[in-house]
């Protein structure tokens, strides 16, 4: 076998090359430019763009029809608010899907992790991004809300306006990116966790429907039906609390630390 | 430079890389070359930092390749150019590439420009490319840093004959300008054309490795005597080994001028004495290759 030999005087191997890679002037990527790239790869695709312009305009559509064909003095902002959560509800989670799964199902992952080799960061990076996309759908949501709530002329547009509803609501939000984003790691296949994200909840109900006995552990288990009181303006109890625990526990951090185990484990192809 | 030592990776009970060391040397353009499935993209991965290694390490220019900060200003890799979202245009994918690596904008309509890919070419979406454009779309996802490491696993793949040699002259460039290019093919003319230094790799096995000089240089004698028998006789006293290379002739390991020595020290008269032709890594090539099809030529007979 032969083997690489110093090069001869004069060829481009002679001359002083770099064998050490200096890197310190390099600085590392950090988490915030991750965070932009994340959010710009959740619209420049054709699908993703479509379906964040249809989710907009029907949760603007329904509001509208509500506000049409509703009662005068349902045009509250919590209504308005609450009947555009339904199409946002369907689709942030399937942002976030789409955002952890594209990645193995067009393989671009291969490039990712190439570019950001501790893929830890890019999945903290797509967290972040998709929290802060739902964060952002409130606020497209909300602005129409008010406007209509505004202009409405409810008996009393603003009931239940405070702080500890807002925030429930935010949580709700942020509840279904996660649910959707845990989901998608556990699965890495995008037609996979949707179709599971959307059975699950379904599945619960049609047991507890059938099997009524089992309705009281059920509810335990069913985040999807627990987490709905969020929405409800009366204050959650104490047990309210503790079945979405439950069920936060079983669907979103079970197979998001499965999720989050393959991504960083698994080879990249 | 790359430095890959004593790296092993086995998939279950198959070792797709098997104890496998070599150094990609900076100014030079290295060939990693081999048929498919003998190891080439588990390496890359490998340097890479996608796959770890059960054994050995794998460096680029003196580091772990998951320690270099924001790699892909150090090195430029393509490991798969058809790895792109079918729905991203050509230019949203050097877009994003140049926004994770903190690049400004013009760097895109630069790279796009260096590597052929027209403004009209770049707006249409990477599902509608020939695959001769997503390797030159792959090259400037790789090239877009500035990096003065390249790794590229079948670059040449799909690029019509015009783009082969444009790929040349730019991977020629790039190493003349002090970077390190190691590329891997399945075609040993294409490695020819292009690389100063050769890996010739098989079922995960490094082969043979040096430069392409050594390579191809015939190794070994050929020689015919008036008396093949006798002649095979005396070189046998002399203690060099020959093997008959039909035509009357005798191929051996050693120089002419000790077959002549000798040759003249027995008397022995000698017809024909010369550096041995046809290349010992052809051969090592095919055979490699062989030892693949003759497989299936094999099960073919067997259901015949």
């Amino acid at each position: 076998m032969t083997t690489l030999l110093p090069a001869a005087p004069g060829s481009p191997a002679a001359r002083p090359a770099a064998d050490v890679l200096d890197v310190s002037g390099t600085p590392s990527v950090p988490l915030t430019r991750l965070v932009r790239v994340e959010l710009r790869k959740m619209r420049d695709t054709r699908s993703g763009k479509w379906l964040l312009i249809t989710v907009a305009a029907v949760a603007v559509l329904v509001m509208a029809g509500l506000f049409i064909w509703g009662d005068q003095d349902d045009r509250t902002f919590m209504t308005l608010l609450g009947i555009a959560f339904v199409p946002l509800a369907f689709a942030l989670p399937v942002l976030g899907i789409l955002l952890i799964c594209s990645e193995w199902g067009q393989r671009t992952a291969l490039v990712t992790f190439t570019l950001t080799p501790h893929r830890g960061r890019v999945l903290t990076a797509k967290v972040v991004a998709a929290l802060l996309f739902a964060l952002g759908a409130i606020v497209v949501a909300a602005i129409p809300a008010a406007i209509l709530a505004a202009v409405g002329g409810a008996h009393a547009p603003w009931d239940d306006v405070t702080v500890a509803v807002l925030a429930r609501v935010l949580l709700a939000f942020v509840l279904g990116v996660v649910w959707g984003l845990a989901f998608g790691a556990a699965l890495l296949n995008s037609a996979l966790a949707i179709v599971a994200y959307f059975l699950v909840p379904t599945l619960l109900s049609l047991v507890g429907g059938i099997w009524t006995g089992a309705q009281d552990a059920l509810v335990w288990f069913d985040l999807n039906q627990s987490s709905s009181v969020l929405f409800d303006s009366g204050p959650v109890t104490g047990a309210e609390w503790a079945h979405m625990a439950t069920g936060f526990l079983v669907w979103v951090v079970l197979p998001g630390v499965l999720g989050t185990w393959r991504i960083l484990r698994s080879e990249v192809k | 430079m790359i430095t890959f030592e004593n790296v092993s990776k086995r998939y279950g009970g198959f070792t797709a890389v098997d104890d496998v060391s070599f150094v990609a040397r900076s100014g030079r353009v290295t060939g990693f070359l081999g048929p498919n499935g003998a190891g080439k993209s588990t390496s890359m991965r490998i340097m890479a930092g996608l796959t770890l290694p059960d054994h050995g390490v794998a460096t680029i220019g003196g580091h772990a390749y998951a320690d270099i900060p924001n790699p892909g200003r150090h090195v430029g890799v393509l490991l798969d150019a058809s790895a792109q979202h079918a729905g991203r245009t050509g230019r949203e994918v050097l877009a994003l590439t140049a926004m994770t690596m903190g690049l400004p904008g013009s760097s895109v309509d630069e790279m796009l420009e260096t590597v052929g890919l027209t403004p009209t070419e770049a707006k249409r979406r990477v599902k509608n490319y020939s695959l001769g454009m997503r390797q030159r779309l792959g090259i400037a996802n790789a090239l877009i840093g500035k990096p003065s490491v390249l790794i590229l696993d079948e670059p040449a793949n799909g690029l019509d004959p015009a783009g082969i040699h444009w790929m040349r002259g730019l991977l020629r460039q790039f190493a003349a300008d002090g970077g390190t290019v190691l590329l891997s093919s399945h075609l040993l003319h294409e490695v020819e054309m292009i690389a100063d230094d050769m890996v010739l790799i098989g079922r995960g096995k490094i082969v043979a490795q040096g430069s392409k000089q050594e390579l191809l240089q015939t190794a070994g004698t050929f020689v015919r005597g008036e008396d093949p028998q006798l002649l095979a006789k005396v070189l046998a006293d002399a203690g060099i080994t020959a093997t008959a290379s039909g035509d009357g002739g005798l191929r051996t390991e050693v120089d002419p001028i000790e077959i002549g020595r000798a040759a003249a020290a027995a008397g022995v008269v000698l017809v024909e004495l010369r550096p041995a032709e046809g290349a010992g890594l052809e051969e090592m090539f095919l055979q490699l290759t062989a030892s693949d099809a003759r497989e299936s030529v094999n099960s073919e007979g067997a259901a015949a």
